[in-house]
């Protein structure tokens, strides 16, 4: 597509993420309705639609007709930027993601430490939401999310590190190139260092915590803190802050099957492609559902005492011996 | 409270937890003082939910409050309903049949067992997991459907009767009543698999939110959160009534006193209540359930009357003093939640806010037991 003019090409994302970020929210909705419903032992939604999949649409047709109400001791600048905040950063990121060999919006050198750098902007959406709205229980969620999210994204990051100096790119395009095959998977303890599969799990928990899903949805414990940083949110504002978080989980899990799960390759060599990248990501996605649906919640300092005792010390172990087996081999 | 406290640069801020959260499970309102994520101090605010059932039971016949017992503690009703007429029936002199006394004994254990298992999902739902809520509603949905046969209602119930039931059992239910404690029987290693051995529930629940016995005793507290803290008392072992005594069956004693104590309390209590049913159903003798001559309007003799059950959540005590009338003089109702709220302010402070959420969860309140 390089040969169409900069303007309609940017256009063309800007549309595409655009639509894709709302159809895979609305997608991932039902999804969790009907995998919790099913883990309940019981249906999900069932009514709107064929197997209630337009349910998601009526719920997103609610929150658009609900008036916009600003709390009347909020502060109303940030009360309003917050959600849009978040959803910015959450159709930021997905610029560099490459769906397939020649799907993605910006193909550039440094996709990884671009998609780090946007997606740590949420948490100040989370911080200026939960501060904005001038409610105790929402100041509280919003410290919550703030050390839980600093605490989560060093040893995230220590891991990345340990990817890149694996493959040798930070070109995201360029990381998926490498895993043609299966046994190419850079999940896999041959293919560069023996700790791959931990550095694999070490990820995934990490980016179920940035995305403050279940076990870690310490900003939201309904239960405390009643809906944490948006309480005092209502209709669309509210549905921002829906939306962002389910864009971040697809980013997340896009991330792990990108670096370790081959993104877009076929695991056998033929017809490698976007259907690929979607299943594997669908399939990180039903599990991160999996988990929150079975799991109860840890409490914020049994969080940071996993992140900073056990996950710092296991992934710089994960740095050291790939650097010692890169130099050996 | 200690120095450090009464500094005046040492900042707090008061958190109201309710009257609507969803922690306190009804309009319960805990005034919280925090320092950060820690409490400093709190107090229950009772009485939002308050709708003078004592009151009430001064000026109406004692058939006529019946249906109020059920309205206290709307999870164990008949828990309620058989310290209410067992204290009118120990008033008035009225011997209950044999068969009707394990009716009631069979049915109770029934009530306890769905009230358990409610409180069971509700507790991993103040914890965050959705899930065992659901299994609970579903094995309890059983045990509804049965007691709805029998006694014509799901959860308020108004079954027993002064001198006996309101009417016997059908054909079907003790086939329903076994299945029942079958399925349960199946069913608690499934519970214990997601929940007891579930790690971040073992990391919430255990050394969480001390009791000691000595404060059990100091507030008056009964039930699953007093045997959690190492105190063997249940009204249906050391002030046996009804047909407890012939029936075999273990109180469960665990000595820790934290969150996790009391909630396998509660869980060794449904198995014990399964054995009561099955006994119970064994024992049951053929006959009627209505003692013969019941007067139609109950008057009393002169004097003061105290009759204490065991309900799902603890001693639950009537106190009746019979004026010679058709209507009480007074009519005191003990409730277990009420005494058990109590002991929260003192057990709560230095804890943290989600471990004071687990602890209160693990007192298994129902609010309209607390204000009656």
């Amino acid at each position: 597509m390089a040969e169409l003019p900069e303007i309609f090409r940017v256009m063309a994302y800007v549309g595409g993420i655009m639509a894709f970020v709302g159809l895979n929210a609305a997608f991932l909705v039902w999804m969790e309705r009907k995998v919790a419903g099913h883990i309940q032992r019981r249906i999900g939604p069932k009514e709107v639609g064929p197997f209630g999949i337009l349910q998601s649409l009526a719920d997103g047709i609610k929150l658009m007709s609900k008036q916009l109400v600003v709390p009347a001791k909020a502060d109303p600048i940030l009360y309003r930027v917050a959600p849009a905040l978040t959803m910015i950063t959450a159709v930021m990121v997905f610029v560099v993601i490459p769906f397939g060999p020649a799907l993605v919006a910006r193909d550039i050198n440094i996709g990884l430490l671009l998609i780090f750098a946007i997606a740590s902007v949420n948490v100040l959406a989370l911080l200026i939401g939960g501060w904005g709205s001038n409610n105790k229980y929402s100041v509280i969620s919003a410290t919550r999310a703030v050390s839980q999210n600093v605490a989560y994204e060093v040893p995230m990051l220590i891991t990345v590190v340990t990817m890149v100096m694996i493959v040798g790119s930070m070109n995201l395009n360029e990381i998926v190139g490498q895993q043609g095959n299966l046994l190419q998977w850079y999940i896999f303890p041959w293919n560069g260092s023996i700790l791959l599969p931990v550095a694999f799990v070490i990820f995934f928990i990490c980016s179920l915590a940035e995305t403050n899903r279940a076990p870690f949805d310490l900003g939201e414990a309904e239960s405390e803190l009643v809906a944490g940083f948006h309480t005092e949110y209502g209709g669309m504002g509210f549905g921002l802050f829906f939306l962002g978080e389910y864009g971040h989980v697809f980013v997340g899990c896009a991330l792990a099957s990108i670096l370790f799960l081959g993104g877009w390759q076929c695991p056998f060599g033929w017809m490698p492609g976007v259907h690929w990248m979607m299943i594997k990501t669908y399939l990180l996605i039903f599990v991160v559902m999996w988990i929150r649906w079975t799991y109860p919640r840890t409490t914020l300092y049994g969080l940071l005492n996993l992140s900073w005792k056990v996950m710092v010390p296991f992934s710089l172990a994960v740095l050291l011996v790939t650097a010692a087996m890169l130099k050996v081999f | 409270m200690s120095e450090w406290a009464a500094d005046p640069s040492y900042e707090t801020f008061v958190l109201n937890m309710g009257p609507q959260h969803p922690a306190t499970h009804g309009a319960l309102r805990v005034k919280l003082r925090m320092d950060g994520e820690y409490i400093v101090e709190a107090e229950p605010v009772l009485g939002y939910i308050h709708r003078m059932h004592e009151k009430m039971g001064e000026n109406r016949t004692y058939l006529q409050f019946m249906p109020n017992t059920g309205r206290l503690d709307y999870l164990s009703a008949l828990s309620y309903n058989h310290g209410y007429v067992s204290a009118v029936e120990r008033a008035a002199g009225i011997t209950v049949p044999e068969r009707a006394e394990y009716l009631r004994v069979i049915t109770v254990e029934l009530n306890r067992i769905s009230s358990h298992l409610l409180w069971v999902g509700a507790f991993v739902l103040d914890l965050g997991g959705f899930t065992p809520l659901l299994y609970a509603m579903d094995d309890r949905e059983q045990i509804l459907d049965l007691l709805e046969r029998v006694t014509g209602s799901r959860l308020t119930y108004c079954y027993f009767r002064f001198g006996g039931l309101y009417n016997d059992v059908d054909d079907d239910f003790e086939a329903g009543a076994r299945a029942i404690v079958k399925r349960m029987r199946d069913k608690l290693p499934m519970y214990h698999n997601l929940i007891s051995k579930n790690i971040i529930l073992r990391q919430r629940l255990e050394g969480v939110g001390p009791i000691t016995g000595e404060m059990c005793r100091k507030y008056g507290a009964t039930g699953p959160v007093a045997r959690g803290s190492g105190i063997p008392y249940d009204v249906r072992r050391h002030e046996p009534y009804s047909v407890y005594p012939e029936l075999d069956f273990d109180i469960p004693v665990y000595e820790q006193g934290d969150s996790m104590a009391r909630y396998l309390v509660r869980m060794d209590e449904i198995e014990q209540s399964l054995r009561i049913i099955e006994q119970g159903l064994d024992k049951m003798p053929d006959g009627p359930v209505m003692a013969e001559k019941v007067p139609k309007i109950i008057k009393p003799p002169k004097g003061d009357y105290y009759f204490a059950v065991e309900a799902a959540r603890g001693s639950f005590g009537v106190r009746l003093v019979s004026d010679g009338t058709n209507t009480p003089y007074r009519l005191k109702l003990r409730s277990p939640c009420f005494s058990n709220v109590s002991l929260f302010g003192e057990a709560a402070r230095g804890m943290l806010l989600a471990d004071a959420v687990a602890m209160f969860g693990s007192l298994d309140l129902v609010i309209p037991d607390i204000d009656r």
